[in-house]
């Protein structure tokens, strides 16, 4: 197992001259622009981590006069701020991102899918598009950026409920195949990409490929901002390399008396106190886009369990029966078992529920409601049940 | 109730009357009146030549886009979590002593509606709300008396 131990970088927020680098990818190839990200190693950054090179090229590879590049920054899970961040301060490169991805795939059309919750950041982010646009047509691109906002909806951080937000729909997921790489938004082949995939994307082409993937573990490369909550003394943004262990992580961020750490929000995996040693924060570990909650022992875990649920319960989008009923169910269950009304053991019968609802659910919501449930359950059984 | 005049017409011109301007239309008629009416989703429906079920599908799916009476002001408190952990219920006792309203209604001069929602992305500076779209972060009693004070002289 790799441990790259912690070390802060500074790439997203790092100042740079977006001429100059557009100007460098403008006299690339689309071929050679993929090249440089597949071989950087980069993987998505809003969670599910799938190779960022690998869904340009999918897309490119489609033969289609109309295609869309899709930032998403529809940031909802709950412990994640850094996309907020990121808008806030350098929206140059997460606009620099979306054109290099343009150029990769073919696209001429960028829509940005900013979170309802975020509209007071869009003036700002409007007027640094003006003079955006005015710079990349200066160096010849022929690409367009709109907004499209939110209105309050998880699941729409979902790429294909996403997408029918943007048609002017309810935001349910689609069944996939086809992915969007084909069949994105306006049923066109789209890439859809996170704020900070793109922003790093961006990144790579300035520094080339090989400085950036030093960074990291084989399985994880690069670094990741983490939004960092909870029993902490030093809440906020911090962009760290891969490749640490939980504990190098709370030796770092803990108030000293650290019992678990939420990793990837609540529908991510909680890493109870004696395994913070031998777990990675990373795709070969606990993945996460970015979310890193710390508790004390002073929190109940059932209250954590409680609110990740509630939570889930809500912003289900009840499209699909395994999500709608399993969510609820789980909700009621662990109330029961606290409040004495059924057996301890009924814990493995919801369990197996939630085993169930990742197998069954349609999309990524269902399918990780289990993993907080699991690690939480797992870990804290006494907490939930006493 | 509100008078709706050329709003959804207006909007329309603005951005269309595809199926794809039916998000940026209702979020214009929130902007400006805080919640959607019968009447309102029927206009809308008649503007863009689509059944008004689709517009109530679309609308009552987002949070955001209310189909209930709401005030002027709608503050919602961050629920999740860290929130939670931080301080959230304190804030909530201070909003509805001040405001003299349970989480959920809205006050009789229809200036204030309060309710809770889910993760607002400030967790590092918890317990956050939002005021119509404003974050206000680091929310104390003390605090909150003050914003809403302001939003009071406001009126």
């Amino acid at each position: 197992m790799e441990n790259k131990g912690l070390n802060k970088v500074d790439l997203i927020f790092e100042k740079i001259d977006p001429k100059e680098v557009l100007t460098k990818a403008y006299k690339i190839s689309p071929d050679a622009i993929i090249q440089q990200i597949l071989d950087s190693g980069l993987k998505g950054r809003g969670g599910a981590g799938f190779p960022t090179g690998l869904k340009w090229k999918y897309t490119a590879a489609v033969k289609e006069p109309d295609k869309y590049v899709v930032c998403n920054a529809d940031e909802g899970e709950p412990g994640t701020f850094k996309d907020r961040e990121i808008l806030d301060r350098v929206a140059y490169k997460v606009y620099g991102g979306m054109v290099i991805a343009g150029k990769a795939i073919g696209a001429k059309k960028g829509i940005v899918y900013l979170r309802g919750e975020y509209r007071f950041l869009l003036p700002q982010l409007m007027k640094e598009l003006d003079s955006f646009h005015k710079m990349i047509k200066q160096i010849g691109y022929d690409f367009n950026i709109s907004y499209c906002m939110g209105s309050g909806a998880y699941i729409c951080g979902e790429e294909s409920a996403l997408f029918e937000s943007i048609e002017g729909g309810r935001g349910e997921p689609r069944n996939k195949p086809p992915y969007p790489t084909t069949s994105g938004v306006f049923n066109k082949p789209t890439s859809i990409n996170n704020v900070e995939t793109l922003v790093t994307a961006m990144m790579i082409l300035t520094h080339g490929p090989e400085s950036y993937s030093q960074l990291g573990t084989k399985d994880s490369r690069g670094s990741k901002v983490f939004s960092i909550s909870g029993d902490t003394p030093t809440p906020g943004i911090f962009e760290l390399e891969l490749g640490m262990s939980v504990q190098e992580f709370v030796n770092e961020f803990g108030d000293g008396d650290t019992k678990a750490v939420q990793v990837g929000g609540a529908s991510g995996f909680c890493v109870p106190r004696k395994k913070f040693g031998n777990t990675i924060i990373g795709f070969e570990g606990v993945p996460t886009g970015g979310s890193m909650k710390l508790f004390n022992s002073s929190r109940s875990m059932y209250n954590v369990l409680h609110n990740y649920l509630d939570f889930f319960a809500e912003e289900s989008c009840g499209q699909c029966t395994p999500c709608r009923v399993g969510c609820q169910q789980l909700l009621k269950g662990v109330e029961k078992v606290k409040k004495g009304e059924v057996k301890s053991t009924y814990l493995n019968e919801l369990m197996k529920l939630a085993d169930t609802m990742k197998v069954a659910s349609k999309c990524g919501l269902g399918q990780s409601v289990g993993n907080a449930f699991r690690t939480i359950v797992e870990n804290f059984r006494e907490e939930i049940i006493y | 109730m509100y008078q709706l005049g050329n709003l959804v017409k207006e909007l329309s011109d603005k951005h269309g009357r595809a199926r794809e301007s039916l998000m940026p239309i209702l979020q214009g008629i929130v902007e400006k009146h805080n919640y959607l009416t019968d009447e309102a989703m029927v206009e809308v429906a008649k503007e863009l030549d689509i059944s008004a079920a689709e517009v109530y599908g679309t609308a009552s799916f987002y949070t955001f886009l209310d189909t209930q009476v709401r005030g002027k002001y709608v503050i919602r408190v961050c629920k999740t979590i860290t929130c939670s952990m931080k301080g959230k219920g304190e804030i909530i006792q201070t909003l509805e002593d001040m405001l003299k309203i349970k989480v959920g209604e809205t006050t009789s001069d229809r200036q204030f509606s309060l309710i809770e929602t889910n993760c607002i992305g400030w967790c590092h500076k918890a317990p956050a709300m939002l005021i119509n779209e404003m974050p206000y972060t680091e929310l104390t009693p003390e605090k909150v008396v003050e914003i809403i004070k302001g939003y009071m002289q406001k009126k």
